[in-house]
């Protein structure tokens, strides 16, 4: 058995990140790329889906991101869905397999899938939401037998901004699992759903009372899924999501993840409805 | 048994041992010229018409009798700045800095060591923080007992910091030409013994402490309106009200309240490398839950956009939620951020203008 990261990370700083390289490198639109992350030999992550990784450039920053690939298929890497938003996000960016950079980590509760198994599953992300549910999907698809039906619902603004369409495609294969896809606003060829993914609801029918529903996605989103999700009488305990935050240093202290009293690198980032309902800082 | 410290030292005194020490005054320049082989001895001295906590080269330099210090001396135990790694070579070289100097910081008021006992349960709690645990056990506090208000803006009888049991290394209580010391750690006693042995106490060095520490009590006024157990309920009941709006509109975002603050520990993480581009430091600085860009996401959302929501959320951490994850008040009553603010926003005043708006329509308030 290897030892993880986790275990490591106590001594002698918890701020100190581990050194790690970069197997492959694969764009996947034109704001994202799916980077493929070893750590040294006899180091494996040890995460759970749901959690994140502080990715470190030295001389740069570091930024928290979700871990994109599942426990299930972490076979000695693991995969960072990396959107170019800010300076390191840029920088990390420019990194060519072979390149070098810090991992601390796995932090926060991820979903407590275990407890979601018996029951029917909808997955409903946002853009670029489904870089960290898709962890979760594939621990799912990969211990199919445990779960009821599985839906995903999936929207992004353009069709070129869908992600992971390869995958999908071979989820769509599978035949266990009902996928449903909407953008925005079309674009080129696309001759799927148009319209927010809202307007995927109504197309499918759950039995609410054995549902748990993920969904993760942009701020403003959550309102509205939310909204059609209870509708649909799916209750507030089996309702998850994941907030995002900057968690500075991942490990309770910074204070710039505290949505009210809980700190999200520690209590989060995944919660169910009913634990950040009523919470205002929290959407 | 410690010296008779709270607010009825006959109860206390009537068990407590004699076994504390009295330092004559005249022996300070001495014991301070000793422990200086050994340590970074800082206190506070003036400077520029206030005091400020800074190194003490000679006795000459350090006044005891200060009335509080801009910045508090959580200062040493967790600095404005602090280097938390270095690296070289790219990055191919890495290390933690953790192996601060060895210090003593003399002349701490209870309130900031009260502060320090919460920052300890901080940065201890869950992943223990290791620069801070380091700089923590090579630092001797000693504190000195308040005889007089230090300032207007002061409330630490109403949050119960006006005096300690614990916490401390040494003691000092000021008897007119010496202090009483009582040494609360095996370090706090050595820093005594090993640099300059002082008399015990006598019976009658007793009936001075307890004379002392009955004399001050009446001197420092009760500021807060309501008992102040009841203000993490007081705040539970008072987020919906609308003095946080109101608050909002005064306040500039200035961050000086976090900033003088000495239980604030919120802090950014910064990268600087040297002119090779090569090597340089991860450093973090604190940071400030009042300033704009606090909770703002990397897609430029801001999870707590307003003022209002700011102070709310300083006030409530004062008040509610680190006790409800520490145990302990966030808030110690110094007064720091009430002298600092250059709107009058003022801690006593927010609670005490809850506490009113809740007794007179508290009904309207919680259901708003």
């Amino acid at each position: 058995m290897t030892t993880t990261l986790r275990d490591r990370l106590a001594e002698p700083s918890i701020y100190l990140p581990s050194p790690a390289r970069i197997l492959d490198v694969r764009p996947m639109t034109k704001l994202e790329k799916l980077m493929r992350i070893e750590l040294p030999e006899g180091l494996s992550l040890g995460h759970r889906p749901g959690q994140f990784v502080e990715v470190s450039v030295l001389g740069v920053g570091e930024a928290p991101i979700s871990i994109s690939s599942s426990p299930s298929r972490s076979n000695g890497f693991f995969e960072l869905c990396v959107r170019r938003a800010g300076d390191l996000t840029s920088v990390l960016h420019q990194l060519q397999p072979g390149d070098a950079l810090g991992i601390r980590g796995p932090f926060g509760r991820g979903f407590p899938y275990e407890g979601f198994r018996g029951k029917d599953i909808l997955f409903a992300p946002g853009g670029l939401g489904l870089a960290p549910l898709r962890s979760l999907i594939n621990q799912v698809l990969d211990e199919r037998g445990n779960y009821g039906r599985v839906i995903l619902l999936y929207g992004a603004r353009l069709p070129s901004e869908l992600l992971f369409m390869d995958e999908i495609a071979e989820w769509q294969k599978r035949g266990d699992i009902e996928i449903h896809l909407t953008v925005d606003r079309a674009e080129g060829d696309w001759k799927g759903n148009v319209g927010v993914i809202t307007t995927l609801f109504p197309k499918i029918e759950v039995h609410a009372r054995n549902t748990v529903a993920i969904t993760i996605g942009p701020p403003v989103m959550y309102r509205f899924v939310l909204m059609e999700l209870l509708g649909k009488g799916i209750s507030e305990g089996n309702i998850w999501m994941s907030l995002e935050r900057r968690m500075k240093c991942g490990v309770g202290k910074c204070g710039h993840c505290q949505i009210n009293h809980l700190y999200t690198c520690q209590s989060g980032p995944s919660f169910s409805y009913a634990e950040i309902k009523h919470l205002e800082e929290a959407l | 048994m410690k010296l008779p410290r709270d607010d009825s030292p006959s109860k206390n005194g009537a068990k407590a041992s004699m076994s504390f020490k009295v330092l004559p005054k005249a022996s300070l320049p001495d014991w301070i010229d000793r422990m200086s082989a050994g340590y970074r001895v800082v206190g506070p001295k003036p400077l520029h018409g206030r005091h400020i906590f800074g190194e003490i080269r000679s006795a000459a330099e350090l006044d005891l009798a200060y009335p509080t210090t801009v910045i508090p001396p959580k200062k040493y135990l967790f600095p404005q700045r602090e280097d938390l790694l270095a690296f070289a070579e790219g990055g191919r070289r890495l290390e933690a800095l953790v192996d601060p100097q060895p210090t003593v910081v003399l002349g701490l008021h209870t309130c900031d060591l009260h502060a320090i006992h919460l920052l300890d349960r901080v940065f201890d709690q869950g992943y223990a923080d290791q620069h801070y645990r380091a700089r923590r056990e090579k630092t001797i506090l000693v504190s000195i007992e308040c005889l007089q208000p230090c300032m207007a803006e002061s409330f630490c009888k109403s949050m119960g910091t006006l005096s300690v049991t614990e916490g401390f290394d040494l003691h000092l209580t000021d008897l007119g030409d010496a202090y009483a010391v009582d040494a609360g750690t095996e370090k706090g006693e050595s820093l005594l013994t090993k640099f300059r042995p002082a008399r015990e106490g006598t019976p009658e060095d007793y009936r001075r402490v307890s004379r002392v520490m009955s004399e001050k009590w009446p001197r420092f006024p009760m500021r807060l309106d309501f008992d102040v157990t009841e203000l993490p309920s007081l705040l539970s009941v008072s987020y919906d009200s609308s003095l946080w709006a109101e608050l909002g509109e005064r306040c500039l975002a200035c961050a000086m309240c976090t900033n003088v603050c000495p239980t604030c520990y919120c802090f950014n993480v910064v990268d600087e490398v040297d002119f090779t581009l090569s090597a340089g430091r991860r450093a973090r600085i604190w940071d400030s839950c009042q300033l704009d860009k606090f909770a703002t996401v990397a897609g430029g959302h801001n999870f707590r956009a307003s003022r209002a929501n700011r102070q709310r959320h300083r006030f409530f951490r004062k008040g509610k939620y680190q006790t409800d994850a520490f145990g302990l008040l966030g808030c110690v009553g110094c007064g720091r951020c009430a002298q600092a603010c250059l709107v009058h926003i003022t801690p006593v005043d927010t609670f005490n203008e809850l506490y009113r708006r809740h007794a007179n329509g508290g009904r309207k308030e919680a259901q708003a």
